[in-house]
């Protein structure tokens, strides 16, 4: 269907452009690839694959996906168990790997002169059973974003604990809404039912101690006062007024949202919110920087690993030019204009010794530091019932969020459900 | 006994054409039959029993093939912990499927009653002569006419705490003090899903009511007037009893729908636990999470209670789907 095999005469474009890559009359094909879209994600991939297009001759449809990773998830695994061969490169996410091994094709032999030139930690998450399932497009760690201009008028200083950050949300909160400013918050997040309160929770729970959720050899530890503590923390900033109550359904899109509009004084959000709120039409232009995430006093600050991935499924009838075109957009090169006009973070180390690259999206360099304390979801020691634990985990977040139960209340049932669903082991 | 193999033993003429006259008829009733009971076997019965099959085993997403008949066990069973500790794990002592339960019919009898009342007052309104009544009558079915996600999207705006209308305008009119996020906090969630699902399918009551409507004969009305009986007497008295058919039958068509509901849900308050349905969970399970065979003893399961519930209204409310003729 998706497979239209003819000789595509060598446009000029082509012959330029592929003269790395071959000069002669290529076998064009058809790929499809899915996309789950943030911000401005969908405009930059139909750039980039426009220069593929270009270098080779083949054809990309880009098919965008809502841009909940949860409901991309179902969707996915719908597709592939069904052997459904019209999406040939699936965009994946960080956690997705051990879950979806056995549909993607082994990249390791394909991408064995270019795998050295990334982050170890991050091959390692895509690889299962020695098998390469994905190769990384981009790197992702949330940071706090926060509002110089307001710290600045308050005589603030940029929070080191949540505690802090609490303080000076509250004063200057107070003191906008004097002032007039009647829609102004302290601090907003991502406290919708889904994967992405699974990332800001664990980042609080681990920021003051409380540990991973699933330790990595697969003991269940989210039972601890430190834990609890960390949920009642959170919320403790609905009740008192610095983060709005509708956080419980928002994700990354409405958070950005209050923020970019100016109406937030800290934000939690991952880096693509950086180009965007420094665009043109951001009320927020030029009056913000972003540091790692607060802690308790005493820990390290944590920060949930993100990152994309793009695998080529099994199903695919044209494999070896979707291979091509995972190399060519996980490329050194490709990821470089990635982190300048999407701001994502490259993976291949070396980009971050580059000198363009430090000039032009400098805040590149300074997420190094939020990089290196990243903090990865158990997604390795509960294999495949990890999307199962997250809902749980999450479940049990929100509703200690929205003031149905206790911390120590729900991470005491949670406990009991996760030990159920570990039964005689992950 | 004796009497009646006596009789068909010697059967008059006049019965023997009868009961060929029968048999001939029941044969082309068969024939008329077959297709579509074989089409319903192929895309309803065979899906149900493989379903059902399904919830019997280990079977998983990925390898549908390889599952293997682990019996009762998705339903009920105790494992040993390996720290020693016995739990009871399985879909009957599974307190979220049973939440789901709750929340599923808590919904469908509130979103039913209120859009049978609500459905009944506008199939009133629409019934009665006046100017614009055609127009009206189409202007009412545009709810029920916009897809649900399509419609459950654009709620789920309106609703929104901080950019929505709803708040703008209840902030404006000072009925609420501060914004009110409608979809995300636990007291509300089911309340907002409710209004858009009563918005969505009133039109749907209306109309199957105003067609009962419409079969009343005028005449009762008329005598009526002229014995000077009061027109809520009139309603109670002659309109209410004479559609109650209609009703009983338009209710068991909206209760099936409401047991079954997801669009609306999934769209509007995702993963929320305060309203998350049977529907929710059974795909939450199929897809999201590594347990289809545990996913396929839930639609089990919400197959025999949708049917539970349908066979209880039918003899309890003694429905007649012949509109009580």
């Amino acid at each position: 269907m998706n497979f239209r095999a003819a000789f595509a005469a060598p446009s000029l474009a082509a012959l330029v452009a592929g003269g790395v890559l071959t000069a002669t009359p290529v076998l064009a094909a058809d790929i499809s690839m899915v996309l789950g879209s943030v911000g401005q994600d969908a405009a930059f991939m139909a750039k980039e694959v426009k220069l593929f297009e270009e270098a080779t001759g083949h054809k990309v449809t880009i098919v965008p996906m809502p841009a909940s990773t949860t409901d991309q998830f179902g969707q996915y695994r719908l597709w592939l168990a069904q052997g459904k061969n019209d999406i040939d490169v699936y965009q994946t996410d960080v956690i997705w790997a051990p879950q979806l091994a056995d549909q993607f094709l082994d990249l390791s032999e394909a991408a064995k002169d270019v795998v050295g030139a990334h982050f170890p930690a991050i091959i390692e998450s895509q690889t299962v059973g020695g098998k390469l399932v994905a190769l990384p497009i981009f790197t992702d760690a949330p940071g706090l974003y926060y509002r110089t201009d307001l710290l600045e008028k308050y005589g603030e200083q940029p929070p080191k604990t949540w505690d802090e950050l609490a303080a000076t949300a509250k004063k200057i909160v107070e003191g906008e809404r004097a002032a007039g400013h009647k829609d102004m918050w302290g601090f907003v997040w991502q406290g919708a039912s889904y994967e992405g309160l699974t990332c800001n929770a664990l980042e609080w729970v681990k920021s003051s101690g409380g540990g991973q959720i699933v330790e990595a050899d697969g003991t269940i530890s989210i039972n601890n006062p430190e834990a609890a503590g960390a949920l009642d923390r959170a919320r403790g900033w609905i009740v008192d007024g610095i983060t709005p109550p509708g956080v419980l359904s928002y994700q990354e899109e409405e958070a950005r949202g209050v923020w970019q509009l100016g109406n937030s004084v800290f934000m939690r959000n991952w880096p693509y919110a950086y180009g965007l709120g420094s665009s043109d039409d951001s009320a927020v232009k030029g009056k913000f920087a972003a540091i790692p995430l607060p802690s308790v006093e005493g820990q390290a600050s944590a920060a949930t690993l993100g990152g994309w991935n793009l695998a080529v499924s099994r199903h695919s009838r044209v494999q070896e030019p979707a291979t091509e075109l995972v190399l060519f957009l996980t490329s050194p090169e490709a990821q470089k204009r990635r982190a300048i006009e999407n701001s994502q973070f490259p993976t291949v180390m070396a980009l971050y010794d580059d000198a363009e690259l430090a000039e032009k999206q400098p805040v590149t360099i300074m997420w190094k530091d939020i990089l290196t304390n990243a903090v990865p979801r158990p997604s390795a020691p509960t294999k495949l019932k990890y999307n199962e634990v997250s809902s749980r985990f999450w479940n049990a977040a929100h509703s200690v969020l929205s003031g149905q139960k206790t911390g120590a209340a729900a991470l005491e049932e949670l406990e009991t459900t996760l030990a159920r669903l570990q039964g005689r082991g992950w | 006994m004796t009497a009646e193999t006596s009789f068909s033993q010697a059967p008059p003429p006049e019965a023997t054409r009868r009961s060929r006259l029968t048999a001939q008829r029941i044969r082309s009733a068969w024939i008329f039959l077959t297709p579509m009971m074989l089409a319903l076997a192929l895309v309803a019965g065979w899906p149900l029993f493989r379903n059902i099959y399904f919830s019997f085993t280990d079977a998983s997403l990925t390898n549908l093939g390889a599952a293997q008949w682990i019996g009762f066990d998705n339903y009920y069973s105790k494992i040993t912990l390996p720290s020693g500790r016995e739990i009871t794990s399985g879909l009957l002592v599974d307190p979220e499927w049973w939440r789901a339960v709750g929340n599923t019919l808590r919904f469908a009898f509130l979103s039913v009653g209120f859009e049978t009342v609500f459905g009944l007052i506008v199939a009133l309104v629409l019934n009665a002569e006046f100017k614009g009544r055609a127009l009206v009558r189409a202007a009412v079915l545009v709810p029920w006419a916009i897809p649900t996600i399509v419609s459950a999207k654009i709620w789920a705006w309106m609703l929104n705490d901080q950019f929505g209308v709803i708040n703008d305008v209840f902030l404006k009119l000072g009925l609420i003090s501060e914004k009110v996020a409608w979809t995300a906090s636990p007291d509300t969630a089911m309340t907002a899903v409710l209004i858009v699902d009563i918005w969505k399918t009133t039109p749907f009551m209306a109309l199957l009511i105003l067609a009962g409507l419409q079969m009343v004969p005028k005449d009762i009305y008329e005598a009526a007037k002229i014995d000077g009986v009061h027109p809520v007497k009139q309603f109670f008295k002659i309109t209410l009893p004479l559609i109650w058919p209609a009703v009983m039958v338009a209710v068991i068509f909206r209760l099936l729908d409401a047991l079954r509901i997801f669009d609306l849900i999934y769209v509007l308050t995702p993963n929320n636990a305060q309203t998350r349905t049977m529907s929710v969970a059974v795909r939450e399970n199929l897809f999201d999470f590594d347990n289809f065979a545990y996913g396929s003893a839930q639609a089990t399961m919400l197959f025999f209670i949708i049917a539970l519930i349908t066979i209880l209204y039918i003899t309890l409310g003694r429905v007649r789907f012949d509109g009580g003729k």
